[in-house]
C-alpha cells in the first residue's frame, strides 16, 4: 500500500483517458488501413460489410432452425434448388437450372447445375441432393420444423421419392398434388448442405456450416457477431463482390443507427419508423425499404364474448382509424390492411374495399348486436416486430379508438413467450399480433392463420368457418393456377364479412446503409442475399 | 484462519442447495413455455409437444430437479435449450466480458473514490470537501440507466469522443484467448486494439462506477476523519512530515478495513447489476445473456447461470472476509 | 422485585422514548443536508398529492400532430411520441413513483421485521431457517430476483411492487435480527422475563418499539432504492403498463428518440434522480440525528 502504488494507479488510469481521448481526432478508417495495409499494398482493401441486426442466429444449420435471424445468415452459405426473385417469391433457377412438372402435379423434374462445389471440396450432385432430402425425412417433427411443416400432411410424407435419373438429374415424386410445392422448396430451411460435413459433424453441424452458397463460414462469436469469407471457388462467375461479411448483434434499435451514423457498421436492419425522416436527411445514409410481406393486425378471439358476436366484431372493424396509426407508428411506411394478407400475394382479393373508419357506424352496430359495455381487455404486444414497430403505442390508440364508440379496454401486456401462450390458449379478448410470410403464397397466410386446423397454433383468433375450411384445403392441392385463385378470392370474402380480426396494416420494414454500400436488394422474407452488395 | 474458511466453505454448501431448490421453483413458476418459444410464432402444436417431451419438461417436477441436481454436483452445468450448446462452454466469454467491465469500473471507482474520500477528509470544510460529498450524493442517487444513456447522448453522439456501445471494433476484432480482452490484445501485441478496447470500456465503466465511487468517497472519508483526528497522525503532521507520505503511510492503512467490505459488496453486485448497463451498451455480458435466457425460458441457461453469479457473489465475500481478518488481526472469529 | 416491575419498564420507555427523540429533532434540524432532503421529500409528495391538479394538459390527451415537440412555453419539457405533454406526466408521475417506493419500503419492512424479530427472538432452528433464506435471498443478484418475480407475475406496476418488496424483505430481516439479538441481551428484558412477562407481551412492548429506529433511518434509504428499482424495472418493460405515466417507462420510450428527441429522455431522469436524493439526504440525516452509531 505505499503511496507508489497509488498515484501509479492514478498516473496508469488518466494516461489512459488521455490516449483514448486523445486517439478519436483521428478517423475510424486511418485504425483500419493501419492494421490492414500492410498486407495488400498493390490491391484496394479488402470489401468488408458490417451487418448490423437485433439478435443472434440460434443455428446455422437451416433445416433445424425456425427463425430469421438465422436464415439472414444461412442464405449467404447455403443455396437452394430454387430461388425467389430479387424483391419477389416468383421462382428462378437456383442449384437446379431447369426443371418439369409432370400433367397430374406428382412429379417434377430438376436439372441441377454442373461445376459447383461445396465449400469443403465436395461435389454438388444428384447425390448430395437425395441425401439431403433423405436427412430431413428422417428427422423429428421437433427437429425439422419447417421439412414437416411444409412437406408432410397428417404424418404422411408429401415427397415420397427422391430418384437421380443421372448424376445431375433428380425426380422429386410426390404422394399428392402440392400447389406451392416449388414456393417451398425456394424457402431458406431447404438450402443443400454438404453431405460430408453434415456426416462428419452430426449434432455440431449447426456450428459448423458447410454450403454451396456466395460465402462460406469463418468464424460464431456467440451472441456478438458471425463472420463469413468469400467462397473463392463459387460457380456464379465474378460473385460475391464482398470479402467479408460481419453480422453484428446491437440489440437496442436506436444504438443501432448510432453505430451506423458513426461508420461502426455499414448496414442496420429493424430502423425505427420514426428515424426514417433523419436517415433521409443523412447525405452519408441511405434508406432502404423492405418490401411488404406481412400483416399486423388486432385479433378479436371468436369464441369470447362479446367478439362471439359478428356485429361487434364488425363494430370494431369501424372503429380502429388505422390511417392515423399508420401515419404516427408507421411514419406512412405502411399500408393499412383489408384482407389478411398483402395485395402482393397472388389470389389478393381486390374487389373487397374493407370497413371504413366511420365511429357512427360502429356505435349502430354495437345498439344492434345488443353490446352492454362491459370492459374488454386489449393486449399489447410486448416487443417490437417489424410487423408491428411499437405495439405499446399501437394499443393505446386504438383504446382511445374502442372509448369512443364506447366500448372500455383495459391494455394488457406479458412477456413475449407469455404473451404468445396465453393468446394461443384463447384468453384474450382482443390481442394484437402479426406474421411474415415464409414463402409468398396465399396458403402461408389464409390457411395458416385463419383455417379452423390450425386453431391451437397460429389461429389465434379461434375462427372456425367450414365453409373457409373447405376453401382453402381444395385450394392446397389445386394446380390450376386461375381456379385455385378464385378459391382464395371466395375465402377472402367470407373472412371479410364474418370479420375475425381488424386487418391493420402491411409494414414496409425499413434498414438502413452507409451510403457507400451498393447492390443491395432488401427481400420481403428478412433474408437478404449479399452476393450482389459492394463497397464504394 | 484454515478453521474459519473451512467453516465459511461449510457453511455455503445449504446456501448453495437452497439455491438451486428456489432458482429451479422459481422458474417453473414463470409462465410460458420453452418449447413455443424455441420453435417460434410459426410452430404447431404437434411440433411443440414432441419438442417438450425430449426436452424432458414432461417428466414430474421433482424428477427433473434430481436430474437438474445430479447433474450439477458432478459439474455438467448443462445445455441451452435454445442453442444446444454447453452451458459451461457458452457461459465463459459472457462471464469474462462481465468481469472485465466490473473489474474495470471497481478500478475506477477504488482509484477516484479513496482519493476524493482521502482529499475530503485532509481538508474537510473546504470547497472541494462540498462539492465532493454534493457529487457523491448525487452518485448514489443516480439511477444508472439514464446516466448511461445520457453519457452516450453526450460524448457519444454529440461529441463523438467515445463508441456507442460493444467491446471492440466491429471490423477489427480482438482474436478471443481469455476473452479479457484487455489482457488478449496485450498478449498478441495489438496496442492498437488495446486502446479501442479501452475506449469501449470507458462509457460503461464509468456509468457502472458511479454508485460504488460515490460510497467509496463517502466510507474513506468517514473512516479518515477519524483516523486523522487521531494522536498518532496529529503528531506525525507535528512532527511537518508531508501529507501525502502521512496520508497514504499511516492513515489509509487504518482506513483500509471498512473501505474494503465496501469493495467486495459493491463488486459483488456489479455483477449481478450490471443488466441495466449491459442493456444500454449493449454489452455482450453475463447479465444480459441471462435477462435473454429469461426471454426464452431456457431454463438450463438460467438455473446455472443464477448459480454460477450467487456462487462467485458468495465466494467474493468470503474472500473480503479472509483479507479482512488478515489485515486487522484484532478482529477474531470464532 | 415489586420494585424492579414498577421502575425498570417506565424508566426505560420514558428514556427511550421521549429524551432521544426530542434531542433527534434538535439535531435533524440543524443538518442542512437533513432540512433540504426532507424539503425534497414533501416537495414531491406535494407534487404527488396535487400534481393532477397542477398538469396543464391531461395525461393521456394523445394529439398525434404534435409529436415529439421540444421545449417550448406551451410544453414546458416538450411532447412525447403521442403528443402527450411531458410534464403533465411527470407530475403525474410522482404519484406512481413514490407509491411503489414508500409501500413496497412498509412491505418489506413489515415482513422483514416480522422475520427478524422472529428469528432474534425465538433463536435455535426458526432462526437457523429464517437467516439461511436470508443468506440465499441476498445471494441472488436483487435485479435478477425482481425480474424473475415479475416474469411469474406478469408485468405490472403492482407486481415491480410486489417484487422489490420482496427483494427488500432479507435487509429489514437482518438489521432487526441483530438489533433483537442486542436488546434481548439487555438487562431489562432479562428482568421482565425472569418476572414471567409473557413473550408476545416483551416483543410487541420493549422488543418492538426499541428496534423502531433503525427500521425508520434504514426505510428512508430503501425508499430512494425502490424508487431506482421501480424505475429500472418499467425501463426493461416489466412495470408500469402503458399508458401509466411511470418515470422509467417513460425512460424507455424516450430512449426510441434519443437521436431525434433527447429532451424527452432528460426529465424523467432528472425527477427520479431528485427524488432519490431527496430521500437519501433525509434518510442520512436522520441517522446521524436518531442513531449515531449506524454511521458507519
Amino acid at each position: 500500500m505505499s503511496k507508489k502504488l497509488w498515484s501509479l494507479g492514478l498516473l496508469l488510469l488518466f494516461a489512459l483517458i488521455l490516449v483514448a481521448c486523445s486517439e478519436d481526432g483521428t478517423d475510424e478508417t486511418s485504425t483500419d488501413t493501419e492494421t490492414e495495409g500492410e498486407t495488400t499494398e498493390t490491391s484496394a482493401s479488402p470489401q468488408v460489410l458490417v451487418f448490423g441486426r437485433g439478435g443472434d442466429s440460434t443455428s446455422l444449420d437451416p433445416a433445424i432452425t425456425t427463425e430469421g435471424e438465422s436464415f439472414k445468415v444461412t442464405k449467404n452459405i447455403y443455396e437452394t434448388l430454387l430461388n425467389f426473385g430479387e424483391q419477389d417469391t416468383t421462382i428462378h433457377p437456383g442449384l437446379a437450372e431447369e426443371w418439369e412438372v409432370s400433367e397430374d402435379g406428382l412429379e417434377y423434374t430438376f436439372k441441377l447445375q454442373q461445376g459447383v462445389k461445396f465449400h469443403d471440396g465436395t461435389d454438388f450432385n444428384a447425390d448430395a441432393v437425395i441425401k439431403n432430402i433423405d436427412r430431413w425425412k428422417a428427422g423429428t417433427a421437433e427437429k425439422f420444423y419447417y421439412f414437416n411443416s411444409m412437406f408432410k400432411s397428417e404424418g404422411e410424407d408429401i415427397i415420397k421419392e427422391v430418384i437421380a435419373e443421372d448424376d445431375y438429374t433428380v425426380v422429386f415424386k410426390l404422394s399428392r398434388p402440392q400447389a406451392p410445392f416449388l414456393k417451398n422448396l425456394a424457402m431458406s430451411p431447404f438450402g443443400i448442405a454438404s453431405p460430408t460435413a453434415f456426416e462428419k459433424h452430426g449434432n455440431q453441424f449447426e456450428s459448423n456450416p458447410v454450403g454451396t452458397g456466395p460465402f462460406k463460414f469463418v468464424s460464431w462469436e456467440r451472441n456478438t457477431s458471425i463472420t463469413i469469407e468469400k467462397f473463392e471457388d463459387y460457380w456464379q462467375e465474378g460473385l460475391p463482390k464482398l470479402d467479408r461479411v460481419i453480422f453484428q448483434v446491437i440489440p437496442d434499435n436506436t444504438t443501432r443507427l448510432q453505430n451506423l451514423i458513426k461508420g461502426e457498421i455499414d448496414l442496420a436492419d429493424g430502423i425505427n419508423p420514426s428515424d426514417r425522416a433523419s436517415i433521409e436527411a443523412d447525405a452519408a445514409l441511405q434508406l432502404i425499404e423492405r418490401p411488404s410481406m406481412n400483416i399486423g393486425y388486432l385479433g378479436l378471439t371468436n369464441t369470447r364474448p362479446p367478439f362471439d358476436n359478428q356485429l361487434v366484431r364488425q363494430a370494431v372493424n369501424h372503429a380502429i382509424d388505422k390511417q392515423a396509426i399508420i401515419d404516427a407508428f408507421f411514419d406512412g411506411g405502411a399500408e393499412a390492411a383489408v384482407n389478411p394478407m398483402p395485395s402482393s400475394i397472388t389470389g389478393y382479393n381486390d374487389e373487397i374495399t374493407g370497413y371504413d373508419y366511420n365511429p357512427e357506424k360502429a356505435k349502430e352496430l354495437l345498439a344492434e348486436a345488443g353490446y352492454d359495455g362491459a370492459e374488454i381487455e386489449l393486449w399489447a404486444m410486448p416487443v417490437a416486430r417489424p410487423y408491428m414497430p411499437d405495439g405499446a403505442k399501437v394499443a393505446e390508440v386504438i383504446q382511445k379508438n374502442l372509448a369512443d364508440i364506447g366500448m372500455p379496454a383495459k391494455i394488457v401486456s406479458f412477456e413475449w413467450a407469455t404473451y404468445l401462450e396465453k393468446a394461443k390458449n384463447g384468453e384474450a379478448d382482443a390481442f394484437m399480433l402479426g406474421w411474415t410470410g415464409d414463402n409468398g403464397d396465399a396458403d402461408n397466410f389464409l390457411y395458416t392463420l385463419l383455417d379452423k386446423d390450425t386453431i391451437g397454433s397460429n389461429n389465434y383468433a379461434y375462427y372456425s368457418n367450414d365453409e373457409v375450411h373447405e376453401l382453402l384445403v381444395a385450394a392446397q392441392s389445386e394446380t390450376n393456377e386461375d381456379v385455385r385463385i378464385d378459391l382464395y378470392k371466395q375465402a377472402q370474402q367470407i373472412i371479410f364479412e364474418d370479420a375475425p380480426w381488424v386487418p391493420l396494416a402491411h409494414s414496409t420494414p425499413l434498414l438502413a446503409a452507409n451510403a457507400k454500400v451498393k447492390g443491395f436488394l432488401a427481400h420481403p422474407t428478412g433474408s437478404d442475399l449479399l452476393s450482389n452488395v459492394s463497397m464504394e | 484462519m484454515l478453521h474459519y474458511i473451512g467453516k465459511r466453505l461449510l457453511h455455503l454448501i445449504p446456501v448453495l442447495f437452497g439455491m438451486t431448490i428456489i432458482v429451479f421453483l422459481i422458474i417453473r413458476a414463470i409462465p410460458g413455455d420453452p418449447a413455443q418459444v424455441i420453435l417460434g410464432q410459426q410452430a404447431t402444436a404437434e411440433a411443440i409437444a414432441a419438442l417438450r417431451d425430449s426436452l424432458g419438461l414432461n417428466n414430474p417436477w421433482y424428477i427433473q430437479y434430481f436430474d437438474y441436481l445430479k447433474n450439477i454436483v458432478t459439474g455438467d452445468l448443462g445445455e441451452s435449450l435454445r442453442t444446444s450448446r454447453p452451458i459451461a462452454a457458452e457461459v465463459w466469454p459472457y462471464l469474462a466480458a462481465t468481469f472485465e467491465l466490473a473489474l474495470f469500473a471497481m478500478l475506477i471507482a477504488v482509484i477516484v473514490g479513496m482519493n476524493a474520500g482521502i482529499i475530503s477528509a485532509w481538508f474537510q470544510n473546504s470547497w472541494f470537501d462540498y462539492i465532493a460529498m454534493i457529487v457523491a450524493l448525487i452518485g448514489v442517487s443516480m439511477p444508472i440507466f439514464w446516466l448511461g444513456l445520457m453519457e452516450q447522448w453526450i460524448f457519444s453522439i454529440n461529441l463523438e469522443w467515445l463508441p456507442t456501445s460493444g467491446r471492440q471494433d466491429v471490423r477489427d476484432p480482438v482474436t478471443a484467448i481469455t476473452h479479457f480482452y484487455l489482457i488478449d490484445t496485450l498478449i498478441q501485441g495489438r496496442f492498437d486494439q488495446f486502446i479501442v478496447v479501452v475506449k469501449h470500456l470507458i462509457l460503461p465503466g464509468v456509468a457502472l462506477a458511479t454508485i460504488p465511487t460515490a460510497i467509496i468517497a463517502r466510507m474513506t472519508r468517514a473512516s479518515m476523519l477519524e483516523v486523522i483526528r487521531s494522536d498518532y497522525i496529529r503528531t506525525a503532521r507535528a512532527k511537518g512530515q508531508r501529507m501525502f507520505v502521512v496520508i497514504y503511510k499511516h492513515a489509509l492503512k487504518n482506513a483500509l478495513i471498512p473501505v474494503l467490505t465496501v469493495i467486495g459488496l459493491q463488486t459483488g453486485l456489479l455483477l449481478g447489476g450490471a443488466i441495466l448497463t449491459e442493456t444500454i451498451f449493449s454489452w455482450p455480458g453475463i447479465g444480459r445473456y441471462l435477462y435473454e435466457a429469461i426471454g426464452y425460458r431456457d431454463y438450463p441457461v438460467i438455473q446455472s447461470g443464477i448459480l454460477i453469479i450467487a456462487f462467485l457473489f458468495v465466494m467474493i465475500n468470503l474472500i473480503v472476509d479472509v483479507l479482512y481478518t488478515a489485515i486487522d488481526s484484532r478482529i477474531k472469529y470464532n | 422485585m415489586a420494585e424492579l416491575i414498577r421502575d425498570l419498564p417506565q424508566t426505560v420507555e420514558q428514556d427511550k422514548v421521549a429524551g432521544p427523540w426530542k434531542e433527534a429533532w434538535r439535531s435533524f434540524k440543524k443538518s442542512k443536508s437533513a432540512v433540504a432532503g426532507t424539503g425534497i421529500v414533501i416537495f414531491f409528495i406535494l407534487v404527488a398529492i396535487f400534481g393532477p391538479m397542477l398538469a396543464p394538459q391531461g395525461i393521456n390527451e394523445q394529439n398525434l400532430a404534435i409529436r415529439l415537440l421540444p421545449p417550448s412555453s406551451d410544453y414546458w419539457f416538450g411532447t412525447d411520441d403521442l403528443g402527450r405533454d411531458v410534464l403533465s406526466r411527470i407530475l403525474h408521475g410522482a404519484r406512481l413513483s413514490l407509491t411503489v417506493g414508500i409501500s413496497a419500503v412498509v412491505l418489506s419492512a413489515f415482513f422483514g421485521s416480522l422475520l427478524g424479530i422472529i428469528a432474534g427472538y425465538y433463536g435455535r432452528w426458526i432462526d437457523t431457517v429464517i437467516s439461511r433464506i436470508f443468506d440465499i435471498m441476498l445471494a441472488f443478484p436483487s435485479i435478477l430476483l425482481a425480474i424473475a418475480v415479475v416474469s411469474i407475475l406478469g408485468p405490472s406496476l403492482r407486481n415491480a411492487l410486489i417484487a422489490i418488496a420482496i427483494i427488500n424483505v432479507p435487509n429489514f430481516g437482518r438489521l432487526i435480527r441483530s438489533r433483537v439479538l442486542a436488546i434481548k441481551e439487555e438487562e431489562y428484558i432479562h428482568a421482565v422475563k425472569a418476572i414471567g412477562m409473557k413473550n408476545s407481551r416483551i416483543l410487541w412492548r420493549h422488543i418492538l418499539p426499541n428496534s423502531m429506529t433503525p427500521i425508520i433511518v434504514q426505510g428512508t434509504l430503501a425508499i430512494a432504492t425502490a424508487i431506482i428499482e421501480a424505475a429500472a424495472l418499467g425501463f426493461l418493460g416489466l412495470g408500469a403498463e402503458a399508458p401509466q405515466p411511470e418515470w422509467g417507462k417513460m425512460l424507455a420510450d424516450a430512449r426510441m428518440f434519443l437521436l431525434n428527441a433527447p429532451w424527452a429522455m432528460v426529465f424523467p431522469g432528472v425527477a427520479i434522480m431528485l427524488t432519490v436524493i431527496g430521500f437519501n439526504l433525509m434518510g442520512d440525516g436522520l441517522r446521524d440525528a436518531l442513531d449515531p452509531k449506524m454511521k458507519n
